[in-house]
């Protein structure tokens, strides 16, 4: 846990590094490559990255037509101008067509910090989830990005990645195995399941300590993928502990929590707790302070984790 | 050009106006008017300027056509039925829930169909993806793509604009449909882009105004954007919405309805003449 590399980095370095054995990709930005770490792919294959300037729509629509020709493309930008500003192009020129576009969003959610509101983009895995086909997976670390990368190579279609600006702990080693849509258990636990997504996994295994000093064993799940869901893990976490907490830097209404709630709700009710940002917009602070007033802390996690457990 | 393929063209442009009638009739609903006004770009398009193989449609090295103005899919299936990519026959079954001929083009369903487009604005986008793919992949196939003149008040058009003209995109030709209406009304009083030439011409492209329902002019721009000249071409064509129909012409209500019995009877008795007479020019 010593090194802290933000996801967005993982994302930047596995572009160049899979960009030497596979030749066929090629990567565009919206003018913020130095912030969404396409810079490192700018620079190593400069003729294989076209900037297409301050346009997210033109951009999304230029990926589309590459991908109609036959071109696995990589389309980045912050959250909010790839998914909220650009959202009815990825519908109708990616989604709608299944296109071989893979869009890379970073400084998704309040992890953004001091840019504040406008910046903090917490309603992206709601709209692409919404997209038919569309693959939507968030890191928990710079090594699950890398990973992610790889495996976005070898899929075939639309899918969203939303990394993070902020850096933050390695949790993986190099040699775990990693698939598209199989969440991860990384405690296990009888009595309630935490399943969180990006930064908030750490935050779940915090609040797994806080109960577990009380005597409640919680298992938790890195749901890196959040469409299509584990809906198998989501069924064995309700099935086998009784009471759910899910966790994400995003509104509680249409992210994981919502994900989560469907599987539940359809085939096996049980308690779910959504913690998330509660219809809010974001604001201007640190990201750890921001953390704390949102109630994204591993002590709110916690005694959300107690209500759920209480409601079995 | 000679007379005789100038009218070979023409006929086709005429068979596709009366394939557009027969398709928003049967549908009883769609967009007759900008489908026939861009009538004659499609016939020279796809029977004459395009490298395209029916029979192989997904060829990589074919050019391409973006039809970023998808409301007027009418006539692209009209253009690609009399072309020889699916059945005249199917045109009947524009937009019924069991057919493939989606209300807007669908590239996944329907053969020719390069891209998927409706949403205006971004088909010109989506053209400068494949004609920065030909470049990337050093192919020497052109894109064309169509836009209205009512499209272009989208800002995605301008964005598109300034990228083909930055990237180079000589092998992309742009046209612009101007036939002056749109849903709400005349361009000029519902929002004038005016002049059209002039702002294409600014963000660096190769400008040609021609007649929309001239043969030979729309030809001949063509010919000029194929030279490659480092600019991506637009081709401002003058054109007469519902060209074709008298009754249609120029009159914004038949932007986006399917005509009654009467009318189609009416509109298609007016299209066979033109057919007929054509043929017999044609035929000698």
């Amino acid at each position: 846990m010593a090194d802290k590399i933000a996801t967005r980095e993982g994302f930047g370095k596995a572009l160049v590094e899979f960009g030497e054995t596979n030749k066929d990709f090629v990567v565009l930005d919206a003018d913020l490559a130095d912030a969404t770490k396409t810079v490192y792919f700018k620079k190593a294959f400069t003729e294989r990255f076209f900037d297409t300037g301050i346009a997210e729509g033109n951009m999304m629509s230029v990926a589309a037509g590459l991908a109609a020709c036959g071109k696995t493309v990589f389309a980045s930008s912050f959250a909010m101008f790839a998914a909220g500003r650009a959202f009815e192009q990825i519908r109708n020129s990616i989604a709608y067509p299944k296109l071989n576009v893979k869009i890379a969003a970073t400084h998704a959610g309040l992890s953004v910090g001091e840019d504040g509101a406008t910046h903090q983009c917490l309603e992206d895995v709601g709209l692409m989830r919404t997209l038919p086909g569309m693959v939507v997976m968030t890191p928990s670390d710079a090594v699950q990005a890398r990973w992610m990368i790889k495996a976005a190579l070898e899929y075939q279609g639309p899918m969203y990645f939303r990394f993070a600006r902020l850096a933050t702990p390695v949790m993986y080693d190099d040699n775990t195995s990693f698939e598209i849509g199989k969440g991860v258990v990384l405690k296990e636990g009888t009595d309630v399941s935490i399943i969180a997504c990006g930064l908030m996994v750490e935050k779940a295994l915090e609040a797994a300590e806080i109960l577990n000093q009380k005597g409640i064993y919680a298992r938790v799940i890195d749901m890196h993928t959040i469409k299509p869901i584990d809906r198998e893990l989501v069924l064995k976490c309700a099935k086998e502990t009784g009471a759910i907490v899910t966790v994400e830097e995003h509104n509680i209404y249409g992210g994981l929590g919502s994900a989560v709630s469907e599987v539940v709700c359809d085939e096996y009710p049980v308690p779910v707790k959504i913690i998330g940002t509660e219809d809010k917009f974001g604001t201007s602070g640190k990201p750890a302070e921001l953390f704390e007033l949102y109630g994204l802390s591993a002590e709110n996690i916690a005694t959300k984790a107690l209500d759920a457990i209480k409601l079995k | 050009m000679n007379t005789q393929e100038i009218n070979k063209l023409k006929l086709v442009a005429y068979k596709i106006r009366k394939d557009i009638i027969v398709e928003v009739f049967n549908a009883a609903s769609g967009h007759p008017g900008g489908s026939l006004s861009i009538a004659d770009i499609l016939s020279v398009l796809y029977f004459k300027e395009m490298n395209i193989d029916p029979k192989n449609p997904q060829n990589p090295d074919r050019d391409r056509l973006v039809l970023s103005k998808g409301h007027c899919a009418p006539a692209l299936y009209g253009a690609l039925a009399e072309r020889g990519y699916f059945p005249v026959e199917d045109l009947v079954t524009l937009r019924k829930t069991d057919s493939y001929l989606e209300g807007h083009p669908d590239m996944k369903g329907i053969p020719g169909v390069d891209m998927s487009s409706g949403s205006l604005g971004q088909g010109i986008s989506a053209a400068n993806g494949m004609a920065l793919a030909g470049k990337i992949d050093k192919k020497d196939y052109m894109v064309y793509t169509i836009l209205g003149d009512g499209e272009i008040e989208e800002g995605q058009v301008w964005e598109a604009a300034m990228y083909a003209a930055h990237y180079k995109l000589d092998n992309l030709v742009a046209f612009v449909d101007v036939n002056g209406l749109q849903i709400d009304g005349p361009t000029k009083e519902v929002m004038s882009a005016e002049p059209i030439d002039k702002k294409f011409e600014a963000f660096g492209f190769n400008v040609y105004i021609i007649d929309a329902h001239d043969i030979e002019q729309i030809s001949e721009a063509v010919q000029k954007a194929k030279n490659k000249n480092g600019k991506p071409t637009a081709i401002i064509c003058k054109s007469t919405k519902g060209k074709g129909v008298s009754f249609m012409e120029n009159v914004g209500s038949w932007h986006g309805k399917g005509p009654n019995k009467e009318e189609a009877d009416a509109a298609i008795a007016e299209l066979d003449a033109k057919i007929k007479e054509l043929e017999e020019k044609v035929n000698g």
